[in-house]
């Protein structure tokens, strides 16, 4: 029987001879033990090593949603089904692999804000930040393929809203979205390449971008703790940092590891938690374009940018599809060369403040409408929202069936009553206190600011009626919108009987 | 160069540059050899130029192929199936289907059967962003649920974000039958309609001044 020291060599002993071999532990030991300046051990330094954990997530759960998707146009919507009803925890894979999309979104944008606010792309880490860059491109590359991959109506119409993007391009819209596509329409071959985008092009260049970016945190160090007034010179730095660090500097494992272990840890379990209280992220409905009766909707990601695309002007759409992405990240890549040196502190950098406060307000406000979409029609409110009693009551009978014109043409799939309907054109419980009658005839009639003119889908009967029923809407009783002109020619006799109508029930 | 700050940074590189220059120095030595490996390499580049071409063919296929050679006529159906003045979703399959397309290589499209053998087939992608646009007869306009687009039952542009009216098919009627021109997804550079059609002749008989006349009467009574 071997003694526990004869155990020990003969550990050693096989430890020396891949060693040997290898060569690995020396450069390892000196990676994990580099210097780092005591101040940057904080919890604001831990979101990037959050995000490489997160990504190894994403990778090994990516790789056990494998064993089951299907990439085929015809059958990847129903392996998605089976992986969340028939493969044991199939659901909380793709709960996990769903979350863990989002959570890493959420916290490469964290980082990148930090890295931003604290100075960390100057010199000399200023391709750790171009680089940096590209990996936030190819992270919400992953995110867009991902939802792809879900291969539901979402994605069907996703697809579509990706092609009629392309289709924009000036002279190569056509070829191009036939590339996007990968044939005529959004189909088996449309799903295999988006396949092999998210499983082997993005994440391959991820991996080999994320290393870079690693490589160079270790080898140019962590930054330092940003301190008003110690301005960022070419000529100085590197021998600052290098003095600063070798005098009061700890090792990173494991003075300051353990920060980042703990709150990667952390950043796990609330995946798992996200995934196992809330489950997988769809899929929807089938992809079979035949199926119309659907509201397509990007994931939240994205939200932001289906809002800007309903606001913008339409002849702004085009040019902003297009330069839009090209001034951005042509700014966030030349950020660090243009602004390389001086002040890293935040409250020396107002501008920087501002800009990031600005944006994420932005973004945010833009995300909160997308999740309520007030641009769409709503389009089932003609037949699904009734129009509320306190309207209807001691309504004349035209008026009435002014409101079963109103209900019948639709017009509740745009315009809200009593808080139900459409947002897209303005609620209508007082707007006889904003429009005269003829003001509303001329609306309803011809249309314009944003609506359909209903000319031909209305009788005159139709429109007088629905006029009528739309005079009485005067809110809490606010007084009637009036034509003062009608006064000064003396001709108010015809808007006179709708006033009367509306006080008398109001 | 040895006095730049960056040079401050790098460990290895003047190690590197050293023995860079040991090796520029050996090879000198051994021009034979140095012009030898430089062939070499271009020997590479040309064969992965040669390599190149069938991979770039592979990859951008679907681009050098002609959008309208995608196109065949599909029947919709007997022109009974469409009741005069009246628009109806029909769904088709796209002929150009390949075995993993599954359900996505069905489509659909508004037929609208104006009078005789004059019929207008538009397609249900918006031509905003795409999203499925639905026809609601008693208003007489298409509605796109995503960004708002509205379309007239002639399929031009009624309000909302898209910059003109919807997609037509190119329709013929052989015998009994509706045929259109499809085969790939209606975008604003791969309409299925050649565009030699302008939208207005469609429908010459249309009363021009029913809007205003509408408005007259209104008023007035």
């Amino acid at each position: 029987m071997e003694s526990p020291k004869g155990k020990k060599s003969t550990s050693i002993k096989l430890f020396n001879w891949f060693e040997s071999r290898l060569g690995l532990a020396k450069p390892l030991t000196e990676a994990a033990q580099h210097p780092t300046p005591e101040r940057s051990a904080s919890w604001w330094y831990v979101f990037g090593s959050a995000a490489t954990v997160l990504l190894m997530l994403q990778v090994v759960t990516g790789i056990l949603l494998a064993l089951v998707y299907s990439p085929s146009a015809g059958e990847a919507w129903s392996s998605l089904q089976f992986l969340n009803h028939n493969v044991t925890l199939g659901w909380f894979l793709r709960a996990m692999h769903g979350w863990g999309s989002d959570f890493m979104i959420a916290i490469v944008l964290i980082h990148l804000v930090q890295v931003f606010l604290f100075g960390a792309y100057k010199f000399p880490r200023e391709l750790t930040w171009i680089i940096g860059v590209f990996l936030l491109l190819l992270t919400l590359g992953m995110a867009f393929t991902g939802q792809v991959l879900r291969f539901d109506q979402d994605a069907y119409w996703g697809l579509g809203i990706g092609a009629s993007i392309v289709s924009r391009i000036p002279l190569a819209g056509g070829p191009m979205v036939h590339l996007l596509l990968g044939g005529p329409i959004v189909g088996g071959t449309t799903l295999t390449r988006f396949f092999a985008l998210h499983v082997f092009i993005i994440p391959g260049t991820l991996l080999v971008l994320v290393g870079l970016h690693i490589w160079m945190v270790l080898r140019l160090g962590i930054n330092e703790w940003p301190m008003p007034g110690r301005i960022v010179s070419k000529a100085s730095y590197v021998q600052e940092y290098h003095e600063a660090t070798h005098k009061d500097g700890i090792p990173f494992v494991p003075d300051a590891a353990w920060k980042d272990a703990v709150f990667a840890a952390a950043i796990l379990l609330s995946v798992m938690a996200c995934a196992a209280l809330l489950g997988p992220i769809g899929p929807t409905g089938q992809p079979d374009p035949t199926i119309i009766q659907t509201a397509p909707k990007p994931d939240f990601a994205f939200l932001w940018l289906y809002a800007v695309l309903a606001y913008l002007p339409p002849e702004l759409e085009t040019p902003f599809l297009f330069l839009a992405p090209i001034v951005v990240i042509g700014g966030m890549l030349l950020l660090p060369l243009v602004a390389g040196e001086g002040e890293k502190h935040w409250s020396r950098r107002p501008v920087a403040v501002v800009m990031v406060a600005v944006i994420a307000v932005t973004l945010g406000a833009f995300t909160r409408l997308g999740t309520y979409t007030p641009w769409s029609p709503l389009m089932n409110a003609w037949s699904g929202d009734p129009i509320p009693t306190r309207y209807l009551s001691g309504r004349s009978p035209l008026e009435r069936e002014g409101a079963l014109v109103l209900q019948n043409k639709q017009c509740r799939n745009c315009h809200a009553l009593g808080g139900e309907g459409g947002m897209r054109g303005p609620a209508l419980d007082n707007i006889a206190a904003r429009m005269t009658e003829d003001q509303m005839i001329r609306q309803v009639l011809q249309g314009g600011g944003n609506m359909p003119a209903y000319g031909k889908a209305l009788s005159p009967e139709e429109t007088r009626a629905l006029v009528s029923f739309l005079m009485t809407l005067r809110g809490k009783d606010l007084s009637p919108a009036q034509d003062y002109s009608r006064q000064l020619t003396g001709t108010s006799a015809a808007t006179q009987p709708a006033v009367e109508n509306g006080a008398r029930v109001q | 160069m040895s006095t730049s700050p960056e040079q401050g940074i790098p460990t290895q590189a003047d190690e590197f540059k050293e023995s860079a220059a040991i090796t520029a120095a050996k090879a000198a030595k051994h021009s034979r050899r140095a012009f030898l490996f430089k062939l070499s390499l271009a020997l590479n580049g040309a064969v992965g130029a040669v390599v190149a071409v069938p991979i770039l063919g592979y990859l951008l296929g679907p681009a050098l192929k002609k959008n309208a050679s995608y196109n065949s006529w599909v029947s919709l159906g007997s022109i009974s199936e469409f009741p005069e003045g009246e628009t109806r979703l029909v769904d088709y399959r796209n002929p150009t289907t390949t075995v993993t397309d599954g359900m996505t290589g069905n489509a659909a499209c508004w037929v609208r059967h104006i009078e005789g053998k004059q019929f207008q087939v538009f397609a249900i992608n918006c031509a905003h962003l795409g999203c499925p646009v639905r026809w609601f007869p008693q208003s007489r306009l298409f509605l796109c649920p995503c960004h708002g687009g509205a379309y007239y039952e002639d399929g031009s542009r009624a309000s909302g974000p898209p910059e003109r009216g919807l997609f037509e098919y190119n329709y013929t009627v052989a015998g009994n039958h509706l045929l259109i021109e499809a085969g790939s997804l209606p975008t604003l550079s791969t309409e299925a309609c050649n565009r030699k059609k302008p939208l207005i002749q469609i429908e010459p008989h249309a009363p021009e001044g029913v809007v205003a006349e509408d408005a007259r009467s209104a008023r007035s009574s």
